[in-house]
């Protein structure tokens, strides 16, 4: 534990502060070239029986994708799901002891990529589809990781508990004392969406807002999943945060849910997928990488899950929103990787857990 | 049986080597590894900073900092608070169960030995369903019946006080079971010559039965007070929506990244000298108020007649056991079959889905449910066999030294589960012992935390086995080892096999070492179902936690079997 090194000292102490943009268009290295889905691959996969995938990704959703590689490559998934900030505690604990159990990672912290790529974890590998079509600002130049699922931190309500026009319109609205008692909220040392929803809204409207956020007697839950589902349940008529994606799929399951997209802006949440140099199954690991940035997986991804893809053969679902339309903060993982753990210490002063 | 000839044992030993010193050693340096490297590393970190260096500015930052000590008051507030209710419902219940004619008193016993194979984690969740504070399934009884409106709310779990609630649920058979107990075994001798001599019956109650009952009141306290003190699945699940920390999850939380080892170390530090004071205290408080009750020959106690009061006690049992056991698994039932966790089951909202899910979707069912049954097994087993080699030798005092190893067996009493989890993480993520990431840590976390409870049932039981059959085998050469294997334990059959299935239970319902201890691989269910609570899948909490009732309800319906006990629970002790 004592060597595990803190996200701050790790950018103070090192020379990495220019591997800290992650998603810099300054190519330092070269990628390696792009690997297709040959029928080696899937055999050499097979042999290996599974890949295990960490992620931070709704359960559910993570499952569904789990089961729809094994259906198409007879792979079996091993899904291993918690928080961005719980998988990045994992992986360190589990690597501080030696313990190489995971093949492919997946954080909605954009930052935790950059970190393990600065320790030297990652493997450079890329899928042919990340190659050929995904935007440069969405892959790492050096070929370490790339975004799988992109979608964005909302406000929403139940339509049971809140009329439409009654409805906050912003985050600043969340403040009135009439919402006090009524709202869920994740939390970011647990969530990586709610880590880099935080560092976006601190910046750009201020500590100010989570202040008086945390006198409105708030239902503070873990998960930036779980939101969406205590909306559904009716249990809370507002959610502060919480993923975008389970808010659609909710909604169009016939669940009373709304997102809003606040007028300051909606924070904009990147979640990308690395692979392990040690993983245990790398065959396995490198099958499933190319399946996830499929457009197969990335429509699924769109369809059932909720989440936008990067993919320009994906497909936006009708009926929801496009993320053209909609004012986004700006994400910033190299700003993530230096604020994180102060960001995470004065949470906890604010809302006192 | 003394007076056999001395001639062949003398002629066995010289030629059978008695093994019995050999492993006897083997045992107490067992249980030294187990307990001592676990506490030693706890008491280095604690001490040391950062680099390494000694320091007490940890123990400084604890009590300076209102961050640790608002969590350590409402710690201490809930664990009084606990005990307190929990006296006071276990003392009258046991009462009416051991000592008056209250119809289905069996059935009230099973039921309570049902609410103790409940994981107070999972009671958490369960009470979540029912009673947060819009979507609890009795808040929304409240409002249909009055007619309030949507955002009011009768009863709010997410608070001190409905914390304070669950954990007295799921701690109040401890006290039960104790209270119980004590009771069937005070001969009505007593209560007879007092009623003989003209007391009343409300002063031999009094007069005789309430302080005899005393000592096992105060035990039962202090286990309330200990449990309420030192859970964390309860206080996680509870206290951290509503915004506040108990000293469990307090230290859970310095372990997140970026981890604080040493802060967490310091602050287990007073969970485990408080344990070992409260202990102390029990001990000088029981020691002058022992009750020498159990004579060759005593009567039966007698039953009090309730007369038309019968089923009022019956009534006044059944809505108590509601609390731990009727409404949390009508609820859990419900949230299992329905789509929407908080809206009853109806031909519209009836779903297998959920099932489905968890059997057949979700990856980690299959290895948690492996590990679980895997180290349930194993712990059980070598817990079993050291218990029971460590208590023959200190009920039979048959090496020197041997109080020591009782001491040893005992002292993980004192040792909160999740202390323990962090002193082990400690002590094995480092050479020479690198077991995290494989069962074993688990295995002896489980083994540990087991060991006194599972000592002290087995220990009471060698005193009930006169040693003269023994010394009868041991007179015709036998050694020691054999002697044991072939005469004491199978006439302990019943309660070696009641040992085992209560730390089979243990281990399944444990959290709070599990959770600082688990890697991906080696999860087990209770991480499982607290990771599932996280992000808020109640309905798949909902089918795992009734798996995890009917694994653990078989176990101890075929414990009840062999031991033949009947309606007297096995859950005896600690």
């Amino acid at each position: 534990m004592k060597s595990t090194i803190s996200r701050r000292s790790l950018l103070v102490g090192s020379s990495a502060l220019a591997a800290g943009s992650a998603f810099s268009t300054y190519v330092r290295a070269a990628a390696p070239p792009p690997t297709a889905t040959t029928p080696a691959l899937i055999a050499a996969a097979k042999k290996e029986g599974r890949a295990v995938w960490y992620t931070s990704v709704d359960l559910k959703l993570a499952q569904k994708i789990g089961k729809a590689f094994e259906a198409k490559y007879g792979v079996a998934c091993q899904v291993e799901r918690t928080g961005a900030e719980r998988v990045l505690q994992r992986i360190g604990q589990e690597y501080a002891a030696n313990v190489h159990a995971v093949d492919v990672v997946n954080s909605s912290d954009a930052s935790h990529l950059v970190i393990w790529k600065n320790k030297g974890w990652l493997e450079a590998y890329v899928p042919e589809d990340v190659a050929k079509y995904y935007p440069a600002d969405h892959k790492d130049p050096d070929g370490m990781f790339a975004s799988f699922r992109v979608f964005l931190c909302v406000i929403a309500y139940n339509t049971k508990l809140v009329k439409k026009e009654e409805a906050p319109k912003s985050f600043h609205d969340l403040l009135d004392p009439k919402w006090k008692g009524k709202i869920v909220k994740a939390h970011p040392g647990y969530s990586g969406t709610i880590m880099t929803a935080t560092f976006q809204m601190v910046r750009d409207i201020g500590w100010g807002y989570f202040e008086q956020l945390a006198k409105q007697n708030i239902l503070q839950v873990q998960s930036a999943a779980d939101p969406p589902k205590k909306l559904a349940l009716g249990e809370r008529a507002i959610q502060a945060d919480g993923v975008e994606y389970l808010i659609f799929s909710e909604k169009e399951s016939g669940q009373p849910v709304e997102p809003v997209y606040a007028t300051e802006g909606t924070p904009l949440i990147i979640g990308p997928n690395g692979m392990f140099k040690a993983a245990p199954h790398p065959n396995a690991a490198k099958l499933f990488q190319n399946y996830c940035f499929s457009p197969e997986c990335q429509q699924l991804c769109i369809d059932v899950g909720g989440l936008r893809s990067v993919h320009p053969q994906a497909k936006e679902k009708p009926g929801r929103t496009p993320l053209s339309q909609i004012k986004l903060m700006k994400d910033d993982p190299a700003g993530v990787l230096k604020a994180a753990d102060e960001i995470k210490a004065h949470y906890v002063k604010l809302f006192h857990v | 049986m003394t007076i056999a000839a001395p001639a062949p044992r003398v002629l066995r030993r010289s030629f059978g080597f008695d093994m019995s010193k050999p492993i006897l050693l083997l045992f107490a340096a067992i249980l030294c590894v187990l307990i001592i490297l676990p506490i030693s590393w706890l008491v280095y970190y604690a001490f040391t900073d950062a680099k390494g260096a000694f320091t007490v500015g940890n123990f400084h930052r604890l009590v300076s900092d209102a961050a640790f000590l608002d969590p350590l008051l409402t710690t201490f507030m809930l664990a009084i608070l606990s005990a307190l209710i929990c006296c006071a419902v276990a003392a009258p219940m046991g009462w009416l169960v051991s000592r008056t004619d209250m119809p289905l008193r069996r059935t009230v016993r099973l039921l309570v030995t049902a609410s103790f194979v409940t994981p107070p984690f999972l009671g958490a969740i369960a009470w979540e369903l029912l009673a947060a504070p819009n979507s609890g399934l009795l808040n929304q009884l409240f409002r249909e019946l009055t007619g309030a409106a949507s955002d009011e709310h009768l009863l709010n779990i997410y608070s001190f006080s409905g914390l304070v609630f669950v954990i007295s649920c799921y701690t109040f058979p401890y006290v039960f079971v104790l209270i119980a107990n004590a009771l069937d075994r005070t001969p009505g001798d007593l209560e007879d010559a007092s009623a003989m001599l003209g007391a009343g019956a409300w002063y031999t109650a009094r007069r005789v039965t309430i302080p005899l009952a005393l000592p096992a009141v105060l035990a039962g306290a202090l286990v309330a007070f200990l449990q309420a003190m030192t859970l964390f699945g309860s206080p996680a699940i509870l206290a951290m929506p509503a915004g506040f920390h108990t000293m469990t999850t307090k230290i859970w939380s310095l372990f997140q990244f970026p981890p604080k080892p040493e802060l967490a170390a310091a602050a287990s530090l007073p969970l485990l000298v408080l344990t070992v004071l409260l202990l102390r205290g029990q001990a000088m408080i029981l020691g002058r108020r022992g009750y020498s009750v159990v004579g060759g020959k005593n009567s039966e106690p007698r039953l009090v007649r309730l007369g038309r009061y019968r089923w009022l006690a019956i009534a006044v049992a059944m809505i108590v056991l509601a609390c731990p056991v009727f409404l949390p698994y009508f609820a859990l039932l419900n949230a299992a079959f329905s789509k929407v966790a908080s809206h009853l089951v109806s031909t519209s909202n009836f779903t297998l889905q959920n099932l489905h899910f968890v059997f057949y979707e979700l990856s980690a069912t299959d290895l948690v449910l492996r590990n679980t049954f895997i180290l349930g097994v194993l712990a059980a087993t070598i817990g079993t066999v050291i218990a029971l080699v460590i208590s023959y030798v200190t009920a039979r005092k048959a090496v020197t030294g041997h109080a020591v190893l009782g001491f040893l067996a005992t002292a993980p009493i004192a040792i909160p589960g999740i202390v323990l989890g962090v002193g082990l993480f400690f002590s094995y993520t480092r050479p020479p012992f690198v077991l995290y990431g494989t069962l074993w840590i688990l295995l002896i976390a489980y083994v540990t935390l087991a060991m006194p409870a599972a000592y002290q049932q087995m220990q009471s039981a060698f005193r009930a086995v006169h040693p003269e059959l023994e010394e009868a085998s041991r007179v015709l050469g036998a050694t020691r080892l054999r002697a044991l294997w072939e005469i004491t334990a199978p006439l302990l059959r019943v309660n070696v096999v009641a040992v085992w299935c209560f730390i089979f239970v243990g281990v399944v319902r444990e959290l709070s070492a599990a959770i600082m201890l688990f890697t991906s691989q080696t999860k087990v269910l209770s991480v499982l179902i607290y990771d599932l609570n996280e992000s808020g899948d109640l309905a798949a909490i909902s089918v795992l936690g009734l798996c995890m009732l009917i694994i653990t309800s078989l176990i101890v319906l075929l414990a009840n079997k062999l031991t033949k006990l009947g309606g007297r629970p096995t859950t005896a002790g600690i």
